[in-house]
Order: C-alpha cells, then structure tokens, then sequence
C-alpha cells in the first residue's frame, strides 16, 4: 500500500505528460489533483494504521523490490513508512494537493499543452519527494533527492522564454548539484565505514558507539551529508539560488521552495538523527550555520521590495531555524517548525500569488498597497499566515519557534538564542512591513510600464513566446487590469481569489491556526504529543529534565512573544502610520541599506570568486589549449601520421604485374629459405 | 633406374624456365603457358617422390593439381579475353591504371 503513495503522483505524472496536450484543462487539471489527492487518503490511511501500532514498533515496511545486489552492496528498493516519514508524508501531500487545487486557478490563462505540462511537472515532483522521504536507505532517498532537484529545475524555468527564468532554474540546478557533491561523497562514506546504506542497520551500528570527541569518520561524513543539506534547503553558503527560484510560477515557489523540497535537508538530517547525534562537532556547525543563515536572510527580507523575495528570503531564515534546532539536537522541534512552516508559509506564498493574480503581475510592494478591502480572503488569510510567522502567541508559529528557542536555551548555546531572537524581531518586522505595503495605505501610482514588470529585462523569447507569458500575466479574462500603463491601475476594480483559490487560502489559514496544538509543549498544559510522537524515529530521547523548566520555559515564551509584537509594533511604526520616519531612517542608514538591497554582494562575490574564474580557466585554458591543442591536436596528428605513412606506402603499388609476381616469389623464396635453411 | 635426382633436377630446370617466362616474357598468354610449365614441374616432383617412396600419396596430389590447372586456365583466359577486349592489347604493363 505504501507503493501507492509515490505511484499515484507518478501515474498522474504520466497521464499528464502522455495525454495532456490532448485533453482540455479540466481533464488534465482534475488527473494531476486526482493523483494527489488520492495519495493523500492512502496517506492517511497508512499513517492511520502506524498510530494504531506500539510506540516502540511504530513502522510499517514495504519491500517492493531488490534494486542492485553487487558482492557485498546489497540495496533493495524498499519503502518505510515511521512517525518521521508520516509527518512528511501528511505534508507533502495533504499541501500539495490544496497547491494542485490552487494551481488549476493560478494557471488557467495557459494554453492547453502548457497547462498539462506544468501539471505533470508538479505531479513528477511529488513523486520524487515521496520517494525522498518514504526511501529507507540513502540510495532511494538519494533517487528522490536528484528527482526533486530536476523537478525545481523544470519549474523554476517553466516560463523558459523568459531568460531570467531559464537562468534561474540553471542556478538552482547548478548549485544544488554542488550540495548532491557532498551528499554523494558521504554516503559513500558510510557505506566505506559500515558497509550498509539501511537506515535502521546505520542508526544500529552508530548507537553502539560513543559520540566522537575529535573530529573522525562520523563527524566526515556528517559534514559531507550537510553539504548536501545546505544545498537542498538553501542554507549558507548554497542559499543563493532559492530566491532566484522565483522565476517560476508562485504556487512552484509555494510547494516546492517553502512547503516541501527545501525542508528535504532538514528532513534527511532528522532522518539521520543518530548519526549526527555522534558528531557534535558536526552539530554545532549545523547549528552555527542555521543561525547564520537565519540572520543573513531575515536582514536581506527586511529591504526587499518583490513581495516573493521577501518570502524566499523569509523561507531561508525560517529554514535556518530549523537548522538552529537540529544542530543543538532539537530534532523534535525542527521537525515540528518544519510541519508548521509548510502551513503558513504555503499560505503566504498562495496569497501574494494571489495578489499577483489580481493585479496582473505586478510583483513590486511599492507599487501594491489598499488592497485590504479589495482582497478581503486574501487580506485576512496573509495576515493570519503573518501572525504565525512572526510567532505570536497561540499560532502554530509560536509553538514551534518557541520549542526551537527554548531547546536551544537549554542546550546552552546563549548566543545562538539571542541571534534566533533577533531574528524572530526581524521576522516580525519584515513580514509585517510586507502586509502594511501591499493590504494597507494608498496604491502608489504605477508607472508605465507596471502591467510587465517582468519584462524589463530583455526578453529573449520570440514574440510568439512572450505572448504565453502576457497571456498570463494581463490575460483577457481579466478585463479589469490595465494592459497599459498607469492611469487607470489605481481606480480598476480588483477580483479577489477565485473559488479554488480561495478555498486552498482557507484551508491552509485555518492549518496555521491550529497546525501547533498538536505539538502544544507541557509548560503550556499539553503533552508535547508531537516530539512524542517522532521520538521513536530518532532513536534519542529528550533529556527528562526539561520537565523541570517548565518556569524558564513560559519565561522565554513570554520574552518571545514580547518580541514578536514589538517587532509588528516597530512594522506598524515605521510602515504604516509614519512611513516619512522610514524613509528618514533608510536615508540615514544609506550605506548598510545599499548593502542589503544587494544581498550583501554574496552573488556579486560568488561571481567573482568563483564563477568567472572557472568560466576564464574554461575558456582560455580547457577549451582553447586542453581541447583545441592537446585533445584535438592528439586526433589530428594521429590522423595525419597515418597519412604521412600511406602517403609513403603507396609508392610500392606500382600496377605492374611482373613487380607484383616478383615480391611474391621473393617472399616465398625468403620463408621457405627461413624454414629450410640447415 | 633413373635416380631421383635427375627427375628433381629437370623438375628445378623446369620450374625456373617456367618462372623466368612469368617475369621476362610480355604477352599475357604466353605468361599463363609458363605458370602451367610451373605446376607441371611440381608435378613432376611429386610423381618422382611417390615412385621413389613406394606411396601413392604423391599421385593423387598430381590429380588435384591438375584440376586445379585446368581450372586456372579456364579462368585465367576468360580474363586475359575480357582484358583484351578492353584494350586491345595483351601486355600487362598496359594495365595499370589503379597504381598510385
């Protein structure tokens, strides 16, 4: 039953990119939601059936096949299903299909092939991700882990006439493949050291030893496999590409690059909790580069101005919590941050496209505002996402930041937990800064060009192909939005979401309101159900004595919160009472703005570190001396030894008969002379 | 008794007659008449052989040689007729257009 998780996607998958093309959008639309959905009750169901097991036996196993038996290398392709892979499993469907659902509204302005083809996308990626997390050795969940690498690759660059989005999705591609070089590397490791890629037999024969105290085989391999994990979850140094993945359609960026794919590296080091619970120094680099990371991207969000990249760079800084909470061995609470994450951040993500949708592309935050009473769902929706984010009390934001904040407290690490509370201030003040600019105020007038604002790059497709990406963008199905220009931008009447939209805004806003109770901690009168639940599956169990904190845990609750409304307090301040004092204040700070606005130069560096070397070592050293010189020098003089050689040779074919009788004699006279001679 | 060195001895006369006629001479056919002064010179050999050894082994070959001539002459003069007809002549200097 576990196979149908993976292979109902993967079907729709097929289906799609089969038949697609010849079917209307509700046939294809209803195939790829159908998928999903129906993967979502086999979810269920399975996940029903592994509560119902013993805590300690909590694991269904499904051995589809044996994949490669080589000597000693034995790999079966075998599904398993634990209270881990449960949650992610719940996860990535039961957000994936509302996605799908909202999907099959974002994307209607689509021709019928490009339609079918972005859904088969979607539904490819959901298989692979299942794949990913229902894999139980690394070489599966490593076929999942290069799946959804070319699944965000196909949907970042979907719109691929456009060439910022084709660039996007190489960069997304090419970096990620720098993180799959570490993963690569350290399952190689661990099979070199254990001789088993299983899961449950590495975690068997990591429990029997001590954690390391030096820096040894475990803490490698640990390393290598964060490398991949930086990669994939879009961490420092490899977190350039995420915000560029923006280029694709906003409920890609929703799915994909908040919800599910990017969660793959918090999920595989969970997965892998005892092992890096014996490589503390592995651990507190992980958790060293979460906070950084956190940091970095919460100052980066603050000065954004596209409202997705506010959201990308927040999906970092979140994404570096959970980080945080896996590198001071808060795996529980990763996890639990990770689960509620997917809500509101999908939500966030679902809304702005919904703005996008209303205003016909527009992406720039200066050039939104007053559409409260406009978009009432979407309004309402955001903001309750918003207030999860920025972890007020009583929003699954708040439990999960919280339980992060307070394992890592506990664990000691002080400075750590300043850093991550100054980032939750961040969170606050840029997600709210985002609400003020887009739902509250006046709409700053647009200027001429704001019905493409995409398009100021060149593009590089043929008329025909940026006719697909107008179609969408002021299509004719929404006769309200000026297709040029600026007058009429303020006064035209704005259509909120569409049914199916609307109902995947509801549905996941209601998500980010009780999402955290299931996971309400014990200082708070619950039962911590969640890390109770997901125990099992790290094989480490939380120290007892944190029973005993519950004091200090209400206390830094209580600080958090504080923080959390002071930062929407500050966002209220600067953004939408007084917002002169903001533009004060960014003429006052010009040079560190600068900086920010620049994304603290890391793509400028990376280009000049990194990638214009290789591009010149490339150029004038492998392509026009190692290629044109040696490797083509080395064919060509063969070929023209040879030449040179018959060219010699042939002199001897002189035509004449007798010459030819007379060297044949000679050499049957020299043999037979050879043999005979006494 | 003729001792076998003097069959051997006229057989070599022979063999050389026949392979100076292959190198010297300039007419095709008569270059075909001394390949068969040739074969027939080892025949002789091995005629000579299988007396002196008391086998018949050296017979038989005899036989299949001379199939084989025969065989060779039939072949060998169509050719040197078609290659006449092509030029008009019987010198096998004036066919070598496919040399370098």
């Amino acid at each position: 039953m576990l196979l149908l998780i993976p292979l109902l996607p993967l079907l729709g998958f097929l289906v799609n990119a089969s038949f697609g093309r010849r079917v209307s959008k509700a046939a294809a639309g209803a195939v790829a939601c159908g998928a999903m959905i129906g993967s979502f009750a086999v979810s269920l169901l399975s996940v029903v059936r592994l509560v119902q097991l013993e805590p300690d036996a909590r694991a269904i196993v499904n051995q589809v096949f044996t994949w490669i038996t080589s000597g000693d290398f034995r790999a079966d392709f075998t599904l398993r299903l634990d209270p881990l892979s449960a949650v992610m499993i719940l996860v990535v469907t039961g957000i994936g299909s509302l996605i799908h659902i909202y999907s099959t509204a974002y994307m209607h302005e689509e021709v019928d092939s490009e339609y079918a083809r972005y859904f088969s996308y979607l539904n490819l990626f959901a298989a692979f991700m299942l794949v990913l997390v229902l894999g139980a050795n690394f070489l599966i969940m490593f076929v999942g882990w290069e799946g959804v690498g070319l699944c965000s690759y196909l949907l970042i660059g979907f719109w691929f006439q456009k060439k910022s989005a084709s660039d996007a999705g190489k960069k997304a591609f090419i970096v990620n493949r720098i993180g799959d070089w570490g993963f690569v590397l350290g399952v190689l490791l661990v099979f070199a050291r254990f001789g088993a890629i299983d899961f449950q037999e590495i975690a068997r024969a990591v429990a029997a030893m001590s954690p390391e105290a030096g820096f040894g085989t475990i803490s490698a391999i640990t390393l290598l496999l964060f490398i991949g994990a930086t990669g994939k979850s879009a961490q420092i140094p490899l977190y350039v590409w995420l915000p560029d993945a923006m280029e694709g359609p906003t409920p890609v960026s929703a799915l994909i690059h908040a919800a599910t794919m990017v969660t793959a590296g918090v999920y595989m080091i969970g997965r892998n909790a005892v092992l890096f619970s014996h490589a503390p120094q592995t651990l507190i680099v992980v958790a060293v580069i979460g906070t950084a990371t956190a940091l970095m991207a919460g100052t980066i969000g603050l000065v954004q101005n596209d409202i997705k990249r506010v959201l990308a760079y927040s999906t970092v800084s979140q994404l570096g919590y959970m980080f945080l909470a896996m590198g001071v061995g808060a795996y529980a609470a990763g996890i639990f941050h990770l689960y509620t994450h997917a809500f509101f951040k999908a939500l966030l993500f679902l809304g702005s496209g919904a703005v996008i949708h209303a205003l016909g592309g527009e992406q720039d935050l200066r050039r939104m505002g007053g559409l409260k009473s406009e978009l009432p769902i979407t309004y309402w929706t955001f903001l309750i996402g918003s207030i999860a984010i920025a972890g007020v009390p009583f929003l699954s934001g708040f439990f999960s930041k919280d339980e992060i904040l307070f394992r890592t407290y506990a664990s000691g690490h002080t400075i750590l937990w300043t850093i991550g509370l100054l980032t939750s201030l961040l969170t606050a003040i840029y997600m709210f800064r985002l609400v003020f600019l887009a739902f509250h105020g006046a709409r700053a007038p647009a200027p001429v060009k704001a019905a493409h604002p995409e398009e100021e790059e060149p593009a590089a497709g043929s008329d025909a192909a940026t006719g697909t990406d107008t179609a969408h963008r002021a299509g004719p199905s929404h006769p309200a939005h000026p297709s040029h220009g600026a007058h009429g931008s303020g006064a035209a009447h704005l259509h909120d979401a569409p049914p199916a939209m609307a109902l995947a805004l509801i549905v996941l806003a209601v998500g980010s309101v009780l999402a955290g109770y299931v996971g309400l901690p014990g200082a708070l009168g619950g039962g911590d159900w969640f890390a109770r639940f997901l125990e099992p599956a790290f094989g480490v169990h939380p120290a007892e004595d944190a029973v005993a904190e519950h004091g200090l845990e209400v206390t830094l609750m209580l600080v958090s919160s504080l923080v959390a409304v002071g930062g929407i307090g500050i966002a209220a301040y600067f953004f939408l009472k007084n917002r002169h004092a903001a533009d004060r204040l960014a003429e006052q700070f010009a040079g560190p703005r600068r900086v920010l606005e620049n994304k603290y130069y890391v793509d400028e560096i990376y280009d000049a570190a990194i990638v214009q070397p290789i591009r010149i070592t490339s150029e004038n050293g492998l392509w026009k001396v190692v290629d044109a010189r040696i490797i083509d020098g080395a064919v060509n003089g063969a070929a023209d030894t040879v030449g040179a050689a018959s060219d010699l040779l042939r002199r001897i074919q002189t035509g004449s008969v007798r010459a030819y009788a007379a060297s044949l004699f000679l050499g049957v006279v020299l043999i037979l002379g050879y043999y005979l001679w006494p | 008794m003729i001792p076998l060195n003097y069959y051997l001895i006229l057989s070599a006369i022979l063999f050389t007659i026949g392979t100076a006629g292959v190198f010297v001479r300039r007419n095709l056919i008569t270059i075909l008449l001394s390949i068969e002064i040739m074969l027939n010179a080892v025949n002789l050999t091995f005629v000579a052989f299988g007396r002196a050894l008391g086998s018949a082994d050296g017979q038989i070959i005899v036989f299949f040689v001379m199939t084989v001539a025969a065989a060779e002459a039939a072949v060998g003069l169509a050719i040197v007729i078609a290659l006449f007809r092509h030029r008009e002549s019987l010198n096998p200097e004036s066919f070598a257009s496919l040399k370098w």
